[in-house]
């Protein structure tokens, strides 16, 4: 179930930075003035709060929060799937992991993943949500539509892909009849290709999700702006380079963040695309599908192993998301 | 060629229906395609150029076969599930504990905040391998529960309603407490209901989620008896040398459409939510 619950928790960041700041000055205000503001919290005996949080802090605590800290101490052991193992073993994972080639590969394609992805994913959704912003007739049917690859489970239209994309899909043979290529393309069997043509799929799937983002964005751009711009003259392009990119670039940044670390999560379009063995002998193995063939096999996996990937991972992850933080606030100056 | 050149307003608007309608074809077209074929008849090309987009003997037949080649009604009631169980969770425990963040004056306010921020900076694939010996060792491998427990109650959604019931002002709790209402029944009477937009997202964005779950289930999941729709489709798919590519086709437009349904009935509310800035 984790998944894409987990997914929207990115959807989320906005608002959580904006809270925090909310909550922090809240808290300040708190211990300063001699009583709460609201006079419900003096009839409130101390431990009902936590009757009703408990629910919610025992699981996030112990399936969110403690997984972390246990992932980081399994990746010094050599525990295995089913029990069993679990000694120390110090830095050997990690070593191990360095001279991996086969880990090296997955890093490579994770991050030419988020490369390819992330730019198309901040980009397109922009463009997409400019041109549904105005309320013009029948606009709630085009949103709606655009909309339907985020709902439609990934794995259906996966399949939906590899149709279109296979060696007499309606793709190849559409550019056979122009008479661009002789041959047909072979999406899914050259790495590279499966590659490109899984991004292609993540970004088709991710065009409506991000594009309500921008949509809100949208509302927050005055108006005059435009007006003045295309008062001087300026085209659609320019316009939207002028006034819309400035308008909406916190967004962008939050767009950039949460694509790129959706991108290092990748593994079901490989998976369905690619095959079981992610690409012919595994070459198209993102990391997460890298770390379930090595952890998760219960009879031949490394949980410890697998761990360390995993914090891997994590850091390539926290990595992305403070470089763009990084890019973005020296953007603004 | 004056008048496209002189009615500018209306030039622009032609130009605006056309990108939208290419932009349609680029994100619906593929799955009208399938859908297409899937009803293709055995007469009917699937590929190459003879290819049709409508099937000149359109049949159910391959819905038909995949129901009988599959357990698919296993499978959808499997998933069906799945996505209640999730939905009763996300739905009912993140709202309390919204409720409550959104109070002030109470002692470990601030920490629940900080396990919640920083729960959500683990992504799932990072945390899988703990995750997966952590429900091995409760002895909940291979079981629905084993799936559902560790994304039962996500941090997103506890934020989601604090936000809804921070924007109640404080006079109003203030004067439903001269009223003597308890703290259970102002929750109830004045503070669910102002959440109901939020609430709604909650419940879309966790039922897509529990549907469309692939990674997490595939992980725990071994007993076919118990596959969601996505699993059965992906074995389905893997094995479809022997199958008709038509049946394939029928099983992901079965996974696509009530999802779809679903969300299309309760896109106003959802585009609403959205609006006012509860996804935002």
């Amino acid at each position: 179930m984790a998944t894409d619950v987990y997914a929207g928790t990115l959807a989320a960041g906005e608002p959580a930075v904006g809270a925090t700041r909310r909550s922090r000055t809240r808290g300040r205000t708190r211990s300063r003035s001699p009583r709460p503001t609201s006079g419900a919290a003096l009839y409130r005996p101390w431990w009902t709060p936590w009757l009703w949080v408990a629910p919610a802090i025992v699981v996030i605590g112990v399936f969110g929060v403690f997984p972390f800290l246990n992932t980081i101490l399994l990746s010094f052991t050599d525990a295995r799937p089913l029990g069993g193992g679990g000694d120390w073993v110090g830095m050997d994972n990690y070593s191990r992991m360095v001279a991996d080639p086969a880990f090296w590969l997955a890093v490579r394609n994770s991050v030419l993943y988020a490369v390819v992805a992330v730019p198309l994913l901040v980009i397109l959704p922009l463009m997409l949500a400019q041109l549904v912003y105005k309320k013009v007739p029948a606009i709630g049917f085009f949103r709606t539509a655009f909309y339907a690859p985020v709902v439609a489970s990934m794995v259906a239209v996966a399949l939906v892909w590899q149709n279109l994309v296979s060696e007499n899909g309606p793709i190849n043979t559409a550019l056979k009849q122009v008479g661009i290529i002789d041959s047909p393309i072979p999406f899914l069997s050259d790495t590279t290709l499966l590659l490109l043509t899984a991004v292609a799929l993540t970004v088709w799937k991710g065009l409506g999700w991000y594009m309500i983002f921008y949509l809100s964005a949208l509302a927050s751009v005055p108006k005059d702006l435009y007006e003045a711009a295309s008062l001087d003259g300026a085209g659609t392009f320019r316009q939207f380079v002028h006034v819309t990119v400035p308008g909406v670039r916190l967004t962008m940044l939050l767009v950039g963040i949460m694509s790129g670390i959706g991108s290092l999560r990748v593994f079901t379009e490989i998976y369905i695309l690619g095959g079981a063995t992610g690409g012919v002998g595994g070459q198209a193995r993102t990391l997460p599908f890298y770390i379930r063939d090595v952890a998760l096999d219960p009879i031949s996996g490394n949980v410890g192993y697998g761990a360390a990937i995993s914090v891997a991972l994590f850091v390539l992850t926290i990595g992305l998301a403070v470089a763009s933080h990084k890019l973005g606030s020296k953007e603004e100056d | 060629m004056t008048w496209w050149r002189t009615h500018g307003r209306t030039r622009a608007l032609v130009t605006r229906y056309v990108l939208l309608l290419v932009v349609l074809a680029i994100s619906v077209g593929p799955l009208l395609w399938q859908f297409s074929s899937s009803l293709k008849g055995p007469q009917d090309a699937l590929y190459g150029s003879e290819a049709t987009f409508f099937p000149a003997n359109p049949t159910f037949a391959a819905y038909q076969t995949v129901f009988e080649q599959v357990p698919m009604g296993t499978y959808i009631r499997n998933s069906l599930i799945m996505c209640l169980l999730t939905v009763f969770s996300q739905v009912v425990f993140p709202t309390l504990a919204g409720y409550m963040l959104s109070r002030q004056g109470w002692r470990g306010r601030g920490v629940f905040y900080w396990v919640l921020i920083i729960s959500m900076m683990f992504p799932f694939e990072s945390i899988m391998v703990s995750l997966y010996t952590q429900i091995t060792d409760l002895g909940l491998d291979d079981s629905f529960i084993g799936v559902w427990l560790p994304g039962a109650i996500s941090a997103v959604n506890v934020l989601i309603t604090r936000a809804a019931f921070s924007a109640v002002p404080n006079e109003v709790e203030d004067a439903a407490m001269l009223d003597g209402a308890g703290e259970v029944r102002r929750f109830w009477k004045i503070y669910l209901p102002a959440a109901r937009g939020a609430m709604v997202v909650v419940v879309i964005n966790s039922f897509i989620a529990a549907w469309d779950d692939f990674l997490w289930p595939f992980i725990v999941l071994r007993s076919e008896e118990l596959y969601t729709l996505s699993l059965g489709l992906s074995r389905l798919a893997a094995s479809s040398l022997s199958y008709d590519p038509r049946v394939t086709m029928a099983g992901s437009i079965i996974a696509i459409v009530p999802i779809l349904v679903l969300f299309v009935a309760l896109q106003r509310y959802f585009f609403k939510g959205v609006e006012s800035g509860a996804v935002k």
